[in-house]
C-alpha cells in the first residue's frame, strides 16, 4: 500500500502556518532538515527564523551561526524574495533572561547566584527542552519580529517524546509538593498533610539530607522561594507553549531514517501527536538508498555477476559493479520494508523520502540541494 | 589473532553518537569478551531496554540474567539498571534503610531526589557498574571476567563518567562523596576502558574526536574507536579514479553484460552501473578521509562490517568474531 506523498512546499507556502517543529530520534538529520526547510521557505518568499538546538559545527558555519549571543542573526541569501534568520539555543542564557525579565534586579541577582539554580540551568535533564519551548514561544510572540514562520528542531534527547514531556515535568517539579515542603521547613514538615504523610516527609528530608547534604536542600529551598513570588508558575509557562503547539498554525514534521529504531521512535511520536491533538504534517525519511528498482532485480544482478566470475584472483570490473548494484537493491528493499511497516500502522500519514547524500552539508548551496530533494519527496 | 588490546581491563564502557549502533556493538563486545569459557555482564542504564531488543528476549528486570552463550562456551549476562533501584541498593548497603527506601519510592521521593541532583543519578548508575567490577577483587561467586556498560551517548559520556565533578556541587564530605571516590578509583584507573562507536561519516567522526578530547581532559581512560557498518571498497584505486573522471570503459562493461546473459536495456544498465560506481567511489574517498582523522588519534581503531540483513543473534556472533580477531580482549 502506497502512503500519500508529503509535499513540504504546500506547508511552507501556506502563510497561515507560523510554526514548524522538526522532531525525531537522534542522528536522523533533524537539524539539517530544519535548516534546509527554512532556506527553501525563505527563497519562496516566507520570512523565516530557524531555531536550532545543537547544530554540527560546519552546518552552523554554513548558516553564519558563529556568534553565540542567543538572538537570531540574518542569513544572507543569494536569491529569493523572503528573508532568513537563524539562531542557536543557549539554554543557560535563555533561562537567565527569563529570570532577569521577571524579577527585580536584586532578586534576579540572588537567583542567578544560587548554586541550585546554576546546576538547574546548565545540566538539569529537561532544561534544554524547556528552554527550547520557551524560546520558541518568545520568537513566535515577538511583535516587531522580521519573521512570520519559526522552524525549530528539537533537542537531541534520548527520546523524541522528551520534547513534549520535559517542560511539563520540569514545571510540575518546580511547582510540586516536595519542593513546597523544602521551602517551608520551619512550618513543620507537611502541615495539613495528615500525620502519616508528615512522618513520611520527615524521613524524606532526613534521608535526602544524608545523601545530598543539607546545603543542597537549603539551596533548593531558597531558589524556589525566590522564584515563587516573582514569576507565576513554571508549569503555566510550559502549558502555554504546549497549547501553542496544538493550534492549527503549527505543523509537526517527524524525521526518521529507514532503520527500525528511528522508525519505531517516529511511530511513537505520531501516536502521541494524535492523542495530544497536535497537527502532524507528515513523516520525512532521510538517508534513503537511491537505486533504480525497475531496471534489474538484485537476484538477476547477482546471478549475472556470478556468470562473469573467473579463475583469476580479481573479479572483473563489471561483476563487481553488478554486485554493488545488487547490494544497493537489497539495502533499498530492507529500507522499504521498514517504511512499509510504519505505513501499515499509520496508513494516512504523508511521507517524503530523501536520498542519502554522499557528503554532509557545508554551505547554503548544499542546504538548497537538500531543500530540493525534500520538496521532490522521493529518491531519484 | 592479534595481540590483546585491553589486557587487565575489567570495565568496558561503550558510548557513541545516536544511530551508530552502540548497543549492538556493546552486545557484540560482551560476547567477544566471554568467548572460550568467560563470563561477562552487559549493563544498560538508559531505561531503553535496548539489550532485550538486541537479544530478542523479554524486557529485562533489575536482576542479572543470562541472555546468550558466547562462542566456545562462555556466558553473556545482562542487567538493566534503574536509578531508583540503584538508590535503594545504596540506601540498604550504606544505611540499612531498604524499607524506608521503598516508602520513599512510593511517595515519588526517589524520583525527586534524582531530579534535583542529576549527578546523584549518574553516581548511582556508575556505582552499580563498579560494584559488579569489584566483586572479582573480593573473589565473590557472582563475579564476572568483564563488565560492558552500554553508556549514554558521546555528547554526555565525559560528564556521565566524571562523577567526582558531578557530586562536587552536592557534598564536600560524607557518604555520597566517599561513594563517588570509590567509583572514580575504578573508572579513572587502568581497569576501565571507554570505547566510542562511530560511523565513517563526518558528523559522528567529529563527535568522536570531540568526545575523546573531553575524556582525555578529564583523565578518563580511552580504550579504542570502533567503526561500525563499514563496507569494503569494491573498486580499485585506479578504477575509482576512472569513475571520478567519468572514464570507466562503457563498451567493455556493455560487452561483459551481454556475456553475463543480459539481453534487455544493456546500455541503460551499463549507465546505471557506472553512475553507481561513481557514487561508491565518492563515498569510499570520503570514508578514507574520515578514517585518516581517526588514525591521527593514536588509539586502536577496530572495524565492523555492515550487515545487510539487519541484526539478529547470528549477526552478533559474526560481529563478536570480528572484534576478537582484531584483538578485543
Amino acid at each position: 500500500m502506497e502512503p500519500p506523498s508529503l509535499h513540504v512546499d504546500d506547508i511552507i507556502d501556506d502563510t497561515s502556518i507560523s510554526i514548524i517543529v522538526c522532531t525525531g530520534a537522534g542522528g536522523v538529520g533533524k537539524t539539517t532538515t530544519a535548516a534546509a526547510l527554512g532556506l527553501r521557505a525563505a527563497e519562496r518568499g516566507r520570512n523565516v527564523c530557524v531555531l536550532t538546538i545543537d547544530p554540527a559545527r560546519r552546518l552552523a558555519q554554513a548558516m553564519g551561526l558563529t556568534e553565540l549571543d542567543n538572538t537570531p542573526r540574518e542569513v544572507v541569501m543569494e536569491s529569493g524574495s523572503g528573508s532568513l534568520h537563524a539562531m542557536m539555543l543557549d539554554m543557560k542564557r535563555t533561562f537567565d533572561e527569563v529570570v532577569e525579565a521577571h524579577a527585580d534586579p536584586d532578586r534576579a541577582a540572588q537567583i542567578l547566584e544560587n548554586p541550585f539554580y546554576q546546576a538547574l540551568s546548565s545540566s538539569f535533564a529537561g532544561t534544554q527542552e524547556y528552554m527550547a519551548m520557551e524560546k520558541l514561544g518568545q520568537l513566535h510572540a515577538q511583535e516587531d519580529a522580521p519573521w512570520d514562520l519559526v522552524i525549530v528542531d528539537t533537542p537531541p534527547s534520548r527520546s523524541a517524546l522528551d520534547f513534549l514531556d520535559a517542560p511539563a515535568r520540569l514545571g510540575s517539579f518546580l511547582d510540586g509538593r516536595f519542593i513546597r515542603i523544602l521551602t517551608a521547613p520551619a512550618r513543620g514538615a507537611g502541615r495539613g498533610l495528615g500525620r502519616l504523610a508528615a512522618a513520611g516527609f520527615g524521613i524524606f528530608t532526613g534521608v535526602l539530607g544524608k545523601i545530598l547534604g543539607a546545603q543542597v536542600l537549603t539551596d533548593v529551598g531558597t531558589f524556589v522561594a525566590a522564584i515563587d513570588t516573582t514569576f507565576g508558575g513554571f508549569r503555566e509557562r510550559a502549558d502555554k507553549t504546549f497549547a501553542l503547539l496544538q493550534e492549527n498554525n503549527t505543523r509537526f514534521l517527524v524525521i526518521a531514517a529507514p532503520e527500525p529504531d528511528a522508525m519505531r521512535e517516529a511511530s511513537y511520536f505520531v501516536d502521541r501527536l494524535r492523542s495530544e491533538s497536535m497537527p502532524l504534517g507528515g513523516l520525512i525519511v532521510n538517508r534513503v538508498q537511491s537505486v533504480d528498482r525497475k531496471l534489474m532485480s538484485a537476484e538477476t544482478a547477482a546471478a549475472a555477476a556470478q556468470r562473469l566470475a573467473t579463475e583469476s584472483e580479481t573479479e572483473p570490473l563489471t561483476a563487481r559493479l553488478l554486485r554493488l548494484h545488487a547490494d544497493r537493491l537489497r539495502v533499498r528493499e530492507r529500507q522499504h520494508h521498514v517504511t512499509e511497516s510504519f505505513t501499515g500502522a499509520h496508513p494516512g500519514v504523508p511521507i517524503a523520502q530523501v536520498p542519502a547524500l554522499a557528503e554532509d552539508v557545508h554551505d547554503l548551496d548544499g542546504l538548497e540541494e537538500v531543500g530540493e530533494l525534500l520538496a521532490l519527496g522521493r529518491p531519484v | 589473532m592479534t595481540e590483546a588490546l585491553w589486557p587487565g581491563v575489567a570495565l568496558h564502557v561503550v558510548s557513541g553518537k545516536g544511530g551508530t549502533g552502540k548497543t549492538t556493538v556493546a552486545a557484540a563486545l560482551a560476547m567477544a569478551l566471554a568467548r572460550d569459557g568467560g563470563r561477562t555482564l552487559l549493563m544498560e542504564v538508559e531505561g531503553r531496554q535496548g539489550i532485550a531488543q538486541v537479544f530478542d528476549v523479554p524486557p529485562l528486570p533489575y536482576e542479572e540474567r543470562q541472555v546468550a552463550v558466547a562462542p566456545g562456551g562462555g556466558e553473556v549476562w545482562a542487567l538493566a539498571v534503574d536509578p531508583e533501584d540503584a538508590l535503594l541498593d545504596y540506601l540498604e548497603i550504606f544505611y540499612n534503610l531498604r524499607r524506608a527506601g521503598s516508602a520513599l519510592r512510593r511517595m515519588g521521593a526517589v524520583d525527586f531526589a534524582t531530579t534535583i541532583a542529576p549527578g546523584l543519578r549518574d553516581v548511582l548508575l556508575t556505582g552499580k557498574a563498579c560494584e559488579v567490577v569489584r566483586r572479582s577483587e573480593k573473589q565473590e561467586p557472582n563475579a564476572y571476567d568483564a563488565v560492558v556498560l552500554d553508556a549514554p551517548p558521546t555528547g554526555r559520556i565525559a560528564r556521565f563518567l566524571n562523577v567526582n565533578s558531578e557530586v562536587s556541587g552536592l557534598a564536600k564530605v560524607g557518604p555520597i562523596r566517599n561513594h563517588a571516590d570509590l567509583v572514580m578509583s575504578v573508572i579513572a584507573s587502568p581497569r576501565t576502558a571507554v570505547h566510542l562507536v562511530t560511523l565513517l561519516e563526518e558528523m559522528p567522526i567529529q563527535e568522536t574526536i570531540d568526545g575523546i578530547d573531553e575524556l582525555r581532559a578529564a583523565s578518563l581512560p580511552v580504550g579504542g574507536v570502533i567503526v561500525n557498518m563499514t563496507r569494503p571498497p569494491l573498486l580499485t584505486d585506479e578504477e575509482m579514479a576512472m569513475a571520478t573522471a567519468g572514464s570507466l570503459p562503457v563498451q567493455q562493461i556493455e560487452e561483459s553484460l551481454v556475456e553475463a546473459g543480459v539481453t534487455n536495456e544493456v546500455s541503460a544498465i551499463a549507465q546505471t552501473l557506472i553512475r553507481e560506481g561513481l557514487d561508491h567511489s565518492r563515498r569510499v574517498q570520503l570514508e578514507e578521509r574520515e578514517l585518516e582523522r581517526l588514525n591521527d588519534l593514536d588509539l586502536p581503531v577496530l572495524q565492523l562490517p555492515y550487515l545487510a540483513g539487519g541484526i539478529d543473534l547470528s549477526s552478533l556472533y559474526e560481529l563478536a568474531g570480528a572484534l576478537s580477531e582484531q584483538g578485543a580482549r
